[in-house]
Formats: structure tokens, sequence, C-alpha cells
């Protein structure tokens, strides 16, 4: 098991021509993912890395049976990208691309609703089930299969907690990036809900940060239903007010969205919050030897 | 983006939304001059990129020309303190000169995009002329909202709904129904993140106002707005915001001592969060983001060597889409170009790690590295003490 890709995910990349489209379905392909096609306008008929390009998105399910698109295309077009994908009636869809104007991902969102598509992202690193499949910008390697899973605003610092476990022993289920924009396809709760009904799972980390209220949510989520651990981390503790950090939607407003708030949610229901990202994998260990998990849990050597 | 109120209210003025007259002025005399043809019964509001300029002094009534050159010369060039600008504030260098409004009452209308809903949601409430987050606190059941459907955009009824819940006099309603669905079209096509009429006001001689005006645009979306980016007041941003956006680099000035350089926004904010933990401050906030050359780290770091404020540097970087050896070559050749006269402490860790590593300890450079972001954190707040 495992969440949203396994071995039998087939993939197609929507802007497949483009330097990053090209250069990730590359690093996907070598690391075992079923890439099956891809799609740029234009270049339909033509073959990119042993994979053949179609036209439209319609055209490359229908040809290759593909379950899950991922999409590098630029900001401007990627709307676009994800209607014609959910058009296409492709039960997964990963945009990977940062950058899209935000009343954008409001239609994107409308267009979705009554749809079988899954939205992951944008600005996300995508989602890898480790030896299985990885689709996005994730360095493959620093992942081993196991049986924690990892859900995250930020893509760096799920690289980070995903390092920290498996220098510790731990495997991972699947991670995913559920980006760092104000409007996203999917949040906390639906992969919070993934995960507790995965068999595979037997804990969760959680990373938040400042801005909008999803943490908040989770931490309801957890408090109510969820019946594997939960470590957590928040960023922004040191975010003035009123800016952006990086992030579309990492952003403190009319005193809304502090990581104080939500580190206090977190710990409110039961999830333990690690003080500092160098802690993450730590304090999630800590909580599987109190559960006895830890045995479980550990990469068999 | 942010923009003057002055330009708000021409850009709504474009969409048929109410605004009182007024101009722009740099000088004393243009203050003057505009305030001619109001016989001098004229307000002269300073023109700053923050709120609560009324309380700062920086809005004043004038019932003669004598009087509005009184207040053009003691507000041009004066530095407004509010609660937006912080304790340095910020200095007043345009005016806006507009016609006295008999003001009968104040409302507040407000456009934001809705994260819970993913919506663009309209907020209006009686409470006008006050920070709307203190109406959320103490009574948020004066706070109406109408959630607009991105298919069918706001619709009439609701914004009559929302002028009823509101309070506005019945034979107005329709009149404020227009102008809400007027905010609504500019927000939408100009690509808002926030709109906020505070005071909307209902006049004397019975018409719907913007009395204020404040647009905050989507920086994602000015690609398409051409006409908004020429609005940019440089002189309201940091020299040092200005410069990285040029490169497309995402940093944001503190008051610490610790220059930060991390790829990612939210291992940026960690970085910062751990420097914070173990007793340091840091002095920005600087995501090189994911596709960044050489070029783009070496800016990069100029921007945080520029700042005198910085005593040493923390290099933190996970390699996904970066490879640690670009960020290395970036260093490298950015250390050598300026000189490199503050310790600098790097922890790399990611895809080409080891060359990455490698390049930095046979590039004859003062370099500290560290294996964990906590270990580097100490060791650069304790080579800035």
């Amino acid at each position: 098991m495992s969440i949203l890709v396994n071995r039998q995910t087939r993939v197609i990349t929507q802007g497949i021509s483009g330097k990053t489209g090209l250069f990730h379905t590359q690093q996907a392909i070598a690391y075992g993912t079923k890439m099956v096609g891809g799609v740029t306008p234009g270049k339909g008929g033509t073959n990119i890395e042993g994979v053949p390009v179609f036209n439209t998105v319609e055209q490359a399910v229908r040809e290759t049976g593909a379950n899950a698109s991922v999409i590098y295309v630029p900001p401007a077009f990627a709307a676009d990208a994800i209607m014609e994908a959910a058009d296409a009636n492709l039960p997964l869809v990963i945009c990977i691309t940062e950058g899209i104007p935000v009343l954008d991902m409001v239609r994107v969102k409308r267009y979705l609703e009554g749809r079988k598509t899954r939205l992951i992202g944008p600005n996300c690193p995508g989602v890898i089930t480790p030896d299985e499949c990885k689709i996005g910008i994730m360095p493959g390697y620093i992942h081993k299969r196991g049986r924690v899973g990892v859900v995250s605003r930020s893509g760096t610092l799920t690289y980070e907690a995903v390092h920290q476990l498996s220098t510790l022993g731990i495997g991972q289920s699947t991670a995913v990036g559920i980006g760092g924009d104000p409007v996203n396809g999917t949040n906390f709760v639906d992969v919070l809900t993934m995960f507790n009904e995965d068999p595979e799972t037997e804990a969760v980390i959680m990373i938040g940060e400042i801005g909008g209220t999803a943490e908040e949510e989770a931490a309801n989520y957890v408090k109510n239903h969820m019946k594997k651990p939960v470590a957590g981390f928040i960023a922004g503790q040191s975010a003035p007010e009123g800016k952006r950090m990086g992030h579309a939607g990492a952003i403190i407003s009319g005193g809304k969205g502090t990581a104080v708030e939500k580190v206090a949610a977190m710990e409110a229901a039961g999830i333990h919050v690690a003080k500092t990202p160098s802690e993450m994998g730590s304090t999630l260990y800590k909580m599987l030897e109190e559960r006895n998990l830890l045995e479980v849990c550990k990469i068999a050597q | 983006m942010n923009i003057h109120e002055y330009q708000a209210k021409s850009v709504l003025k474009q969409y048929g939304v109410s605004v009182p007259d007024g101009t722009v002025a740099f000088t004393v005399e243009e203050a003057v001059k505009a305030a001619e043809v109001f016989g001098g019964r004229a307000v002269v509001k300073a023109q700053i990129h923050a709120g609560g300029r009324g309380k700062a002094g920086g809005v004043k009534l004038a019932r003669s020309m004598d009087e509005v050159r009184a207040h053009a010369q003691e507000i041009l060039g004066k530095t407004l303190v509010t609660h937006q600008t912080g304790p340095e504030g910020k200095v007043v260098k345009r005016l806006l000169i507009e016609a006295l409004t008999d003001i009968k009452k104040e409302y507040y209308i407000g456009v934001v995009v809705d994260r819970a809903t993913s919506r663009v949601v309209l907020m209006g409430s009686e409470e006008g002329g006050m920070e709307i987050e203190e109406v959320a606190a103490h009574s948020p059941e004066k706070i109406f909202r109408q959630v607009v459907d991105p298919a069918v955009g706001l619709r009439p009824f609701q914004a009559r709904a929302l002028a009823y819940a509101m309070n506005i006099p019945t034979d107005l309603i329709s009149k404020a129904a227009e102008f809400m669905l007027s905010l609504y079209q500019a927000f939408v096509d100009k690509d808002c993140s926030i709109a906020e009429i505070n005071p909307l006001v209902v006049t004397g001689d019975g018409n719907v106002m913007a009395l204020d005006a404040k647009l905050n645009f989507d920086s994602n979306a000015l690609y398409r707005h051409k006409d908004i980016l020429q609005l940019r007041d440089l002189n309201e941003e940091d020299d040092r915001e200005i410069e990285a956006s040029k490169y497309d680099l995402s940093y944001i000035s503190l008051a610490g001592n610790i220059g930060c350089m991390v790829n990612g926004a939210g291992l940026a904010m960690a970085t910062m969060d751990t420097i914070k933990y173990f007793g340091g401050s840091p002095a920005n906030f600087l995501d090189v983001g994911g596709g960044a050359t050489e070029e783009k780290v070496t800016a990069a770091f100029k921007i945080i060597l520029s700042d005198p404020g910085v005593k040493g540097i923390l290099v933190n970087i996970f390699g996904g889409i970066m490879k640690c050896d670009v960020i290395a070559n970036g260093v490298i050749a950015a250390a050598r170009q300026i000189g490199l006269d503050r310790p600098l402490v790097v922890r790399l860790e990611g895809t080409n790690v080891e060359l990455g590593k490698k390049l930095l300890a046979e590039s004859g450079l003062a370099i500290s590295s560290a294996d964990s972001l906590a270990e580097a954190a100490q060791k650069i707040i304790q080579l800035v003490q």
C-alpha cells in the first residue's frame, strides 16, 4: 500500500519539452517511475526520452492509459493545464509550477468541483512512494521505503524531514508536498485522512507554516479521528506580520495565521511539535518508541 | 504589490467606483494649485504605503488656500510613524489634494481571496473607519460576508443583501450594490489580492463613495497588468528588496545580524527560526528558489553583504532541483568577487552534496562547514559574537 502513487501509477508529463519538465522526466525514469508519455502542444508525434509526446492530454490518456499527470508548464499556462488534465478525467494531477496567479487557482478549484480529479499542489515538490513511484522534483535517493507518512506545505522542509527519518533508520510510506500557495488542490486533512486509512502507514509527520488555518483544521481532524501518532513542525516562528515569506500563502495578516496559534492547536490535539527543524525526525522517533511502533517502522537492514 | 491611495482611486474610477475629485501633488506649489478648483476647501492627505495616516497627522482639512499651503508644507517631507510603518516611519513625498466630502455615515467594504473556501469573499460592516481586525475581535457579528462563485461572479442580489445587512439607507441600496459590483469587477480584472474601502461613505447629497482606498495586487499576476506595474513606487520599498526582485529572489529585510541564504521558503523560515531558537537574530529572509543559477546566487550573496548590519552569514541548502555544486560555485564566485570579510557557515545537503562540499573545501576561502541546521546555526551565532 501507500497513498496516491505506487508501482501501478502511469504518469504523463505536461510540459515535457521544457527544460524543467524534461530534466525531471529523466529523473523520474531513472528512479523507476512508469513514465508513459508527455504533452506539449505542437510536439505531438515526437519522442522525448523514449516516451511518446502528444498534443493534448486527452490524446495522451487515450493512447497510453495514463492515470496521473505531472505539470511543469509556466505559471501563465498552468491553470489551463490543470483544467485540461481534469477534462481528460485523470484521477491524479500533480502541479509543480510555482507562481500561478491566485485568481486562476480560484477558477481551477471551481472547475474541479464535481470532477473525479484530485489535484496536488500547485507550488509543491510532488509525491513519492519510495522505491515505487517518484512524481516531482524531490531528490529520490534520500527516501527509504517504510511506514511513516510525510505531508508538508514546504518542499525543502519535506526533504529535511525525510532525510532525518532515513538517517534514523525510519522509512516512509509516501511523502506528499501539498504546496505553499493560498489556494491549493489538496489540504492537510485530505492527506491525513488517506494516511489514517492506509494500512501501511503507522505514523505521520506534518509540516506546516504560517498563514491560513489549514494546520488548525488538521489539528482538529487529528484530535477527533486520527488513530496514528503525528509529529509536526511549523515554520515561521520568527516571521514578521504582513510580510509574505516567499510562499504566496505564508503570511500573517490581521494577527491571524501565526506559528504560535498553530503550534498550540496541534499540541492540544496530541501532535508532538518539534522545536527546531533539526528535530522533526527525532520527535517522531520518540513517539514511535513510546507507542511500541519503532520495530515495525525500522527499515530492515 | 501595493500602490498609493490616489492610484487606487484612479484604478477604481475606471470601473465606475465613485471617489471624491482629487489630484496628486509632489510639491507645495502643486498642492496649492490642485486646491484652487475646490476654493481651498480641501483635504490634504499624505500618500504613503501604510494605514493609520490620520492618527499620525498625515491627513488635514483645509478651509482656505492659506491652510492648504500650511498643511502641504507641514506634511510633505515629514516622517510619518504609524502602526504599519514600523518605528522608523516613512517620509511623505506625495500628497493627495481632494475635495471635502459631506460625510453622513461611514461603512467598511473589503474584498479578499478567502483561503478556507478558495473563493473571493466580500466583507461589509456598518463599523466604518475602524480597523476591521478590531471589529472582528470585539463584534464579529457586525461583519457580513458574501462568497462569490467564480463561474458567475458577484451577483447583484448578493451585493444588495450585503448592503441591507450593513444598514445602508434604503434609498441608497442600489447605489451601494452598484458600488460593490464595480469594486468586485476591478478586483478580478486587475488580480487584486486585497481591496479595502475604509471608510465607504454615504454623503449628504445621497452618494456612495470610497473615501479611502487600498489595493494590493497579486505579484504572480503582474505579468498581465503592465499598467499596474507602472504604479510601483520604489521609494516605498526596501533598497535590498528592490535589488533582490531584479533577480527574482525572494528577500525580506529584518533587524538582526545573521544573513541567511536558503533554498525554499519553508526552509528559509525554519532557518530564521532556528537562529532565533539558539539565541541569534536573523538579518533577513532569503529564498534563492528552485532553478537558481550561479548568477542568482552571486546576486543573493551581494545583497546580503550589502547590509552593514550583517555580521555573519549562514547558507543552508537542501538540494532538490538546485544542486549543491551550483550553490557552492555561486558562493565561491561571490565571495571572491566582493571579498568575503565576514564569517560564513555553509550547510549543504542533497543532490551533489559531496561535490559541493569538495568545491568549498578546495576554494581556499574561510568557510566553516556544518552537517545539520542546528549545528550551523550554533556555529554562526558563536562567530558573530
